[in-house]
């Protein structure tokens, strides 16, 4: 068991190493002197160096590189070029509505989106099962933005129930702070439910088709019984992987939501540097997401062995 | 067009199940529908010039942000452009992203997962790298990509290329991985054919079923990127008239004129639904396999 888990830890950092080397050659093999692009148009000979000396980038490709890794594994992720703030100051400022938004939406998302799933495969082929997965499909199509707007324009502005935009930080308040987060919570949950919904509903019926189920229904035992305890707790891995691998998905929702709803979180970070290009911010960013979505998805494999005692390392 | 398919059938012997699929898949509810959805936005994309009642760049300051179903059928934005014409020949914009990245990320992944699936060596260090890819969320690469290489029609599809690719390597491999035992493929070996045959001639036609679902699936994503990325300011630029830029232009007018928003945003969830629908279709009919899992 400990043997697997220190494996498992040990397997992430390929996975981290290959994201450092990705986030380093986009900025150097992207078409064009980033040096440049970052100066801007008007830019000067001199100021074009000037940042190049900053970035390290009049260095050889390899030192540039190591130099790079070994300030990051000392905690170190850059200055920005824009506000001269050091990146890691920024994403700790901005963590709490990122985070706040993201746990809302993952607790929601997984309260609707199994009972639906259940309900589903339980009624299948029913109209209950049919409109619960068209509900689904749709969630896949109608884009984040437009679902925000839709709510803001329903309930914020034709029935004025609640703020339109904006953010109140925890401490001054549980109140304002979670009405703000009811509607970009709902948003962003939408793609989510339908996600794990159609995974839960797939997972159940395969369960439900085993020899337990129908020597667990023989043998009288209630429906909600056999669902919930029976089938559930057997569908469970595929469900929690599921939740585990839609997190990419909540995170690319996350950047959208922040825009649309005026969030001060990571989100607006990542779009706000990305117009400004401010490079180390960009690279800063984009590590930290990664990093979360890989330590997500380890924290999952890990609980599987809970889960399904079946499974043994 | 005959002479294509006699020839195809000559080199690539289809069997009479093979045809049955195809057959049945033409009768699923969830292909016509999906398709015609399809075929309809494709038809509105090929004759914009005659649908349209203006020109969609013709700015008008005088009737600048005008009602729905008045002189202008969908409104006119802050420009006083009419946002019926923007949004028909925004759906050209759309299906090329769409069917572009579909098209770009299964070659590519094709390529690489029939290589990666059948040497070992290769395996370990490609795969390796797909996770890696797959950690970072696709949004934020393909933001950080148009940002950098700079915003045009190319650089968009190829941003959102990039992070698809590592699935459809994946289903690929998934794919040799299995086939590569299979016994005609031993007797192919044994015969002395050569390595890029078995591939392109045993091997690659048993990936096409899933990877026509997996492309549809990716149009349908691509179409939803492109708009999110011309959302958030990193898109297409912003005088070309796509469906994502019509409604970046009208957050800013948004508690005054939601049309500006909501027209596009009905077009183009109306397209990526048709797309998934067909995606579910195929899938249902062309890959049971992957039909039971999901």
């Amino acid at each position: 068991m400990l043997a697997f888990i220190s494996r498992r830890v040990l397997a992430t950092i390929p996975v981290m190493g290959v994201v450092a080397i990705v986030i380093f050659l986009l900025l150097r093999l992207t078409p064009g002197d980033p040096a440049a692009i970052i100066a801007g148009d008007s830019a000067t000979e001199a100021q074009i160096m000037q940042i190049r000396a900053r970035l390290g980038l009049d260095q050889p490709i390899y030192i540039q590189f190591f130099s790079w890794i070994w300030r990051l594994l000392q905690g170190d992720l850059g200055i920005s070029i824009i506000s001269n703030i050091p990146v890691s100051t920024m994403i700790a400022q901005r963590l709490e509505p990122t985070l706040a938004l993201a746990t809302t939406t993952i607790i929601f998302a997984v309260f609707v989106a199994v009972p639906l799933g259940v309900i589903a495969a339980w009624r299948q082929g029913t109209l209950t099962d049919r409109g619960i997965m068209i509900f689904c499909v749709m969630g896949f199509s109608v884009p984040v933005f437009v679902m925000g707007y839709l709510w803001i324009y329903g309930i914020s502005i034709n029935l004025r129930w609640l703020p339109v935009q904006g953010y109140r930080p925890i401490a001054n308040g549980f109140g304002p702070f979670f009405e703000r987060l009811i509607l970009p919570t709902l948003t962003l949950s939408v793609i989510y439910i339908a996600l794990i919904a159609r995974i839960t509903r797939a997972s159940m019926l395969e369960i439900l088709d085993e020899d337990y189920i129908r020597t667990a229904r023989a043998k009288g035992l209630t429906e909600t019984r056999v669902l919930l305890v029976h089938a559930l707790r057997n569908a469970a891995v595929p469900i929690v992987t599921i939740i585990g691998i839609g997190v990419a998905l909540l995170i690319s929702g996350v950047v959208v939501t922040e825009s649309v709803f005026n969030l001060p979180g990571l989100g607006r970070l990542t779009v706000d540097a990305v117009l400004a290009r401010d490079y180390p911010v960009i690279q800063g960013v984009i590590l930290i997401f990664a990093f979360l979505y890989v330590l997500v998805n380890l924290a999952i494999d890990l609980s599987y062995t809970i889960l399904d005692p079946r499974i043994r390392y | 067009m005959t002479v294509d398919t006699q020839t195809a059938d000559a080199a690539v012997p289809v069997s009479k199940p093979g045809n049955a699929i195809w057959r049945q898949a033409s009768r699923n509810p969830g292909v016509i529908i999906g398709g015609s959805v399809l075929l309809l936005m494709t038809l509105i994309a090929i004759f914009a010039p005659f649908l349209g009642t203006v020109d969609p760049v013709n700015i008008d300051p005088i009737s600048r942000l005008k009602k729905p179903l008045t002189d202008w059928f969908l409104g006119t934005d802050a420009f006083g452009r009419d946002i019926y014409s923007r949004i028909i020949y925004g759906a050209r914009i759309s299906l090329i992203v769409g069917a572009g990245a579909a098209v770009l990320s299964i070659g590519i992944g094709l390529f690489i997962g029939l290589i990666s699936g059948y040497f070992r060596m290769v395996d370990a260090i490609v795969m390796r790298v797909m996770d890696g890819l797959m950690a970072i969320p696709g949004i934020l690469l393909a933001i950080a990509l148009v940002s950098l290489s700079g915003a045009s029609l190319l650089t968009v599809m190829v941003a959102i290329t990039i992070p698809e690719i590592p699935r459809v390597v994946r289903l690929v491999r998934s794919v040799v991985l299995s086939i590569r035992e299979e016994p005609y493929v031993e007797a192919a070996i044994s015969i002395g054919t050569p390595l890029p045959l078995i591939l392109i001639r045993h091997v690659m036609p048993n990936t096409f079923a899933p990877l026509i679902v997996q492309g549809t699936y990716i149009c349908a994503s691509a179409m939803l990127t492109e708009a999110i990325l011309s959302f958030l300011g990193a898109g297409i630029p912003p005088e070309i008239p796509t469906w994502g830029n019509i409604m970046a232009e009208g957050r800013v007018y948004f508690q005054i004129a939601p049309w500006i928003i909501l027209f596009p945003g009905i077009f183009l969830s109306l397209t990526v639904l048709g797309v998934n629908v067909l995606g579910d279709g195929l899938r249902d009919t062309l890959d049971p396999r992957l039909a039971k899992r999901v």
